[in-house]
């Protein structure tokens, strides 16, 4: 989203790896199931979605390296932001993480969730997602295709395995951050309304 | 302390088989649509995963209706006599088994509901109703079995059909009575023609849509358990059980079976699903319990 000139974001170190010393024995030993079963939320935001489908079906197959599609936010580990996300859909992509289970996961698809791509300017649409949910890897490409998708998804699997990925410790400590850019980008609507907002 | 240790090993036994065919399930189905697919061990991995994770409660009901899911469904397998291995001998009776086999379901809709999703009522609507829809065929033609055995014992039931070789099988003796079992099973197990309950894209899969987490896994577990003891329970009644490997090999031969049928075909509507069941099983029902009770006992020519 464009910003006035007097709503500059306040720039923090979001992304410090100081979480990662609270791993213990059984986060680690969690950590190598969490990695080899990945079930992801195909609510698909933008047209990375696109890619989805040979990835999922027989020419890529990404069951085979245990990933899964899943029908709702309550049982899947990753929720994908195929591409731009405008500011109507990043509230229910906020309600959508927010519902998810602990160990979770975010993976960025192409350049609009990195800078905007095309939309760099727009109004109606975010330009950088990691300033509204925490992101653990963006796959880059306008759009990525499948082999960059299924290498995005084996990093995030070897991420996982080493305790890299704690965008979700993240949001937990820095959660008034993220919350202040939430609410810049939405407005002032605080009611958790759906059909008056 | 010998019925202790028996339970044990067949709760055990359930576990570690039923676990891995379904991962080899999933490789079928993988195979069938030209793919790869995950490896045997992914449904373990996918269990322990989900039980490493947080998970939140809605309330005392939510809680307890998945334990008595879970414990329901456990109870019910150790009644279900897998080859040499019948922990209460003479007590398991087709009537025990399918009474707490409800307990199992119950405690799923239970919970389900009161997680107040909307898409889990739903999910539960279609369930019972799907499980009216199956159940009558089903009992229909394990009456005719009954009828003719004089037990409702299932390891009487299969240890009679072992005395008369492979066509003593009640799957030769009432060939009808195996299609409308076999029908059932699919319906009973949720496979895809039958598995309007959990349809994904439609209803968000329906009575799992608010679990997450450690609930999930035990949910999961819950649904192996109930595989275990449908599958063994149609083995035992209509293939003659036998010893522990013949067991274990009709099983996985049925459930693969059922598998297969499952990943080429599409799913019914809810109103559909019980309009078929209400036609074409139970009128086979309907044919082959009138054989066995006005016949004597079913394709006796054979025998
Ligand atoms: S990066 Fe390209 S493909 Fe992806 S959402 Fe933006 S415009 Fe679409």
């Amino acid at each position: 989203m464009a910003l006035n000139e007097n709503e500059k974001i306040n720039e923090i170190d979001v992304n410090e790896l100081d979480c990662r010393d609270t791993l213990t024995f059984w986060e680690k030993f969690g950590n190598i199931f969490r990695s080899k079963s990945i079930w992801m939320l195909h609510y698909c935001t933008g047209c990375g979605a696109m890619e989805l489908p040979p990835t999922m079906t027989s020419r890529f197959d990404m069951e085979r390296i245990g990933m899964a599609p899943m029908a709702t936010p309550r049982q899947a580990d990753v929720l994908l932001i195929t591409g731009y996300l405008s500011v109507k859909t990043l509230r229910r992509i906020i309600y959508t993480y927010e519902q998810m289970q602990n160990p979770k996961y975010v993976v960025g698809f192409g350049s609009c969730t990195l800078n905007g791509g095309v939309y760099y300017d727009s109004y109606a649409v975010i330009s950088r997602l990691d300033y509204y949910i925490p992101v653990d890897l963006y796959i880059a490409g306008c759009m990525p295709r499948p082999e960059a998708v299924m290498s995005g998804f084996k990093k995030l699997m070897d991420m996982i395995k080493k305790g890299e990925a704690l965008g979700w410790k993240r949001y937990q400590k820095y959660y008034d951050w993220y919350k202040k850019n939430q609410i810049r980008a939405l407005g002032e609507v605080y009611v958790k309304d759906e059909f008056h907002e | 302390m010998s019925t202790f240790f028996k339970a044990t090993l067949l709760v055990l036994l359930a576990f570690f088989w039923q676990l891995t065919l379904a991962g080899i399930q999933r490789k079928v189905t993988a195979r069938i649509h030209r793919r790869v697919g995950s490896p045997w061990y992914q449904n373990f991995i996918d269990l322990f995963k989900t039980w490493s994770k947080s998970s939140i409660s809605h309330g005392f009901i939510y809680d307890f209706g998945v334990l008595m899911a879970l414990g329901g469904t456990i109870a019910t397998l150790i009644f279900v006599p897998a080859g040499h291995i019948v922990v209460f001998d003479k007590l398991d009776n087709f009537f025990v088994i399918v009474y707490l086999l409800a307990v199992g379901s119950l405690g799923m809709a239970m919970s389900a509901v009161g997680s107040g999703n909307p898409w889990a009522s739903i999910g539960v609507m279609r369930a019972l109703t799907q499980m009216l829809a199956y159940e009558i065929p089903y009992i229909m033609t394990v009456f005719g079995i009954i009828y003719a055995n004089k037990t409702a014992s299932i390891h009487a039931i299969a240890q009679a059909q072992q005395t008369m070789g492979i066509l003593g099988w009640n799957m030769f003796r009432m060939p009808l009575g195996v299609i409308v079992g076999f029908i059932s099973l699919m319906g009973m197990l949720g496979k895809k023609p039958y598995d309007a309950p959990i349809a994904p894209a439609e209803i968000a899969s329906g009575p799992l849509v608010e679990y997450g987490g450690k609930h999930l896994g035990m949910l999961m577990l819950q649904h192996e358990f109930a595989t275990f003891v449908e599958v063994g329970l149609f083995v035992n009644l209509f293939l003659g059980g036998g010893t522990l490997i013949a067991f274990l090999i009709k099983y996985f031969i049925v459930y693969i079976l059922a598998t297969m049928i499952a990943s080429v075909v599409a799913r019914f509507k809810i109103d559909q699903l019980v309009v078929f069941y209400y036609k074409v099983p139970l009128a086979l029902a309907l044919i082959q319990t009138a054989i066995v009770i006005f016949t004597g006992l079913g394709v006796s020519i054979w025998l």
